[in-house]
């Protein structure tokens, strides 16, 4: 750690670990729940469970990227944060006020919960992933403006990389973007096209920069290659993600009452939003080839690396395969769609998180890698639950092949509880890879608590 | 890649792309919002509908249903369930939940009374007229 006011990371990262865990728990709730049909009914009925596992997500992802800007933007402006006193500020009230959102969701029924939010002032919930109250939603914009503010006067004062330019570029879009969420017209149509404004364009669009930019940070502390060369890979694969996914928005447009015309805009812009992910995988292992240092934080480059793959086999593989319109005509809202939902999410925004903490993390506590021991421990972590995330995905493929087939194919299609039915098997499956998901991340929280007692000081 | 393609030619591609294709698609949003009305028969939307959409959402029916496509894939599509079951059906289930069968997926009981249920059967009617080139493939959504 080179910057005193970059320890404000840590406790993000630690909040992001912690609500990651709650994530998974509601997740195998959910899960169990896919088979077992009454399961904790009506104490958490499924939909209850679902805005706490996908909420969950958004928000500890939203502390990983908080997190990392902190402990990025000194180190690449090279002089102290603005102000860690707003950083710690922040902390707070976007962990609180995530806390009390998860805690209204459990503990009240949701249409109690919108009328004592003011939702009938200005109705924004009840539409997915945008469930918050309307005083999360306002939390939300203001914990990131000042957020926003902390880091652009940081940029401002200091040395301005490219890196910091794309990661500020991401995170102002993201702030930007989420006030899609206040719209909500009557028109369901209108909804919907607005809607996806800040769920595609986050995690297709701006998303991709802050993903972009914290994966080459992290590669030029760990490879030492040249800042120019991989600064110039950063521009290239931006370019590419805007080029292509701006218009891919097009891929939601298809079914919802937008024109025919998005049939072809969609498909052929989203076909080519794999070409970013293709690249970052082809940029991490090249970078990493070309290495001009033996970083000893081992386990860092296998998440640079598996960051690169991943996001490309779950938003690259598993987006093309249901991105063009004759296809996404009968995979359209099935386990298809939760299949690659999963293993995108995972690849991208939740390795990419994790390939920072896993840098970081080290450097917070005043080493510059964990002992072997705990790396080896780690290693196990990522194998546990990439390989289970992979699994979760052929499961759902699997279960939404023959979904389609039962209840949206042939002369005599099957309803859709029947077809349900027939593939339970799956679900069994997915929820136990989900069991040994778990494990893994129960040994990657362990590793943070090894002795420490042989690893190397910090450089 | 190669010395003669450099970082600020890289950078401008990334600027000038992320312009023109963010600008292309406030063209084309611009034209759909023109077209919508052809597609989406608003002239129906009445003050029922706004008021059914609204207790779709402060009921998170999306947390377990999808809609045109789109939500959670535990219960089964509703944008065309208007036309699957129809209104008398749609109204006595919903009074009727949860089953209680055991084992089986449970929906909750939300005590709406008539006017509220009318006005979700009038939302789900209003939904299933919108022109979704002809999405889903058959009935059962
Ligand atoms: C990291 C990047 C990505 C993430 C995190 C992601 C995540 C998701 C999620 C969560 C959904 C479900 C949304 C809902 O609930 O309605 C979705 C839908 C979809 N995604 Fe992605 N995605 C990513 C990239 C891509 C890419 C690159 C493509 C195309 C090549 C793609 C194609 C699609 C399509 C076509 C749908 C709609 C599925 C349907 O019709 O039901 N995604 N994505
Ligand atoms: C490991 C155990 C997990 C289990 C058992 C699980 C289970 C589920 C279930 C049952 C759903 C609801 C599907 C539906 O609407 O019918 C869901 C949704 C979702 N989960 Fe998970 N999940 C797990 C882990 C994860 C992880 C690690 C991530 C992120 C990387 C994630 C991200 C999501 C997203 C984005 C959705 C919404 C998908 C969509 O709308 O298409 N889940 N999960
Ligand atoms: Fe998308």
């Amino acid at each position: 750690m080179q910057y005193k006011s970059q320890a404000v990371a840590k406790p993000y990262f630690i909040a992001a670990i912690g609500l990651f865990l709650g994530q998974i728990l509601f997740g195998l709730i959910m899960g169990y729940q896919y088979v077992v049909g009454d399961f904790l009914f009506p104490a958490i009925p499924f939909n209850v469970a679902r805005m706490v596992h996908t909420n969950l997500l958004i928000v500890w992802i939203l502390f990983g990227f908080m997190g990392s800007a902190y402990y990025l933007i000194p180190e690449e402006a090279e002089t102290e944060l603005f102000s860690p006193k707003l950083a710690w500020l922040m902390f707070w009230v976007f962990l609180v006020a995530g806390a009390l959102t998860i805690v209204g969701y459990l503990t009240v029924p949701y249409a109690t919960l919108a009328s004592m939010t003011g939702n009938d002032i200005l109705a924004t919930m009840g539409r997915e992933f945008l469930e918050q109250p309307l005083p999360t939603k306002v939390g939300i914009v203001i914990v990131a403006l000042v957020f926003l503010f902390n880091i652009s006067m940081t940029v401002l004062k200091g040395r301005k990389t490219s890196i910091s330019l794309v990661l500020l570029l991401g995170l102002w879009g993201l702030a930007i973007f989420f006030l899609f969420s206040f719209y909500n017209p009557s028109n369901l149509v209108l909804d919907k096209y607005f809607w996806w404004w800040t769920v595609h364009l986050w995690v297709e669009g701006v998303w991709e920069l802050i993903l972009g930019a914290m994966l080459a940070f992290v590669l030029i502390k760990i490879t030492g290659v040249d800042r120019e060369v991989i600064e110039k890979w950063l521009y290239i694969i931006i370019a590419m993600t805007l080029i292509t996914g701006i218009i891919g928005t097009g891929h939601h447009y298809f079914w919802i009452g937008t024109p025919e015309y998005w049939q072809w805009f969609g498909s052929v812009f989203s076909a080519l939003e794999p070409i970013p992910f293709f690249m970052m995988t082809v940029f991490a292992f090249n970078m990493v080839n070309r290495r001009r240092r033996e970083h000893p934080n081992k386990v860092a480059t296998l998440w640079a690396l598996g960051t690169g793959v991943m996001s490309f086999l779950g938003a690259g593989v598993w987006g093309f395969l249901h991105t063009l319109a004759p296809v996404n005509f009968y995979t359209h809202g099935t386990q298809i769609t939760a299949a690659h939902g999963h293993m995108a999410f995972y690849g991208a925004y939740v390795m990419v998180n994790l390939t920072m903490i896993s840098y970081a993390m080290p450097m917070l506590r005043g080493r510059s890698a964990n002992s072997r021991a705990s790396q080896l421990m780690e290693m196990w972590a990522f194998w546990l639950m990439t390989i289970s995330i992979v699994c979760i995905t052929l499961f759902l493929t699997a279960a939404g092949i023959l979904q389609i087939w039962l209840q949206r194919m042939g002369t005599s299609p099957m309803s859709f509880m029947d077809a349900q039915d027939q593939i339970r098997i799956f679900y069994w499956a997915r929820e136990f890879a989900g069991l040994v998901f778990l494990v893994g991340l129960v040994l990657y929280i362990w590793s943070f608590f090894f002795k420490n007692s042989e690893a190397q000081a910090a450089g | 890649m190669n010395e003669t393609f450099t970082k600020a030619m890289a950078r401008n591609i990334f600027y000038g792309g992320a312009v023109f294709f963010f600008l292309l698609f406030l063209a084309l949003t611009f034209d759909t919002v023109q077209s919508l009305p052809k597609r989406d028969h608003r002239e129906n939307i009445t003050d029922s509908v706004v008021r059914g959409k609204h207790i779709w959402e402060t009921r998170d029916c999306i947390g377990c249903h999808t809609l045109l496509g789109e939500g959670a894939y535990f219960a089964p599509e509703l944008g065309n369930v208007y036309k699957r079951r129809g209104p008398e059906f749609i109204k006595a289930w919903i009074q009727g939940q949860p089953t209680g069968a055991p084992g089986r997926r449970q929906m909750p009981q939300f005590n709406l009374n008539d006017q509220q249920l009318d006005d979700v059967v009038n939302f789900l009617k209003w939904t299933s007229e919108i022109n979704t080139n002809k999405w889903p493939p058959n009935i059962e959504g």
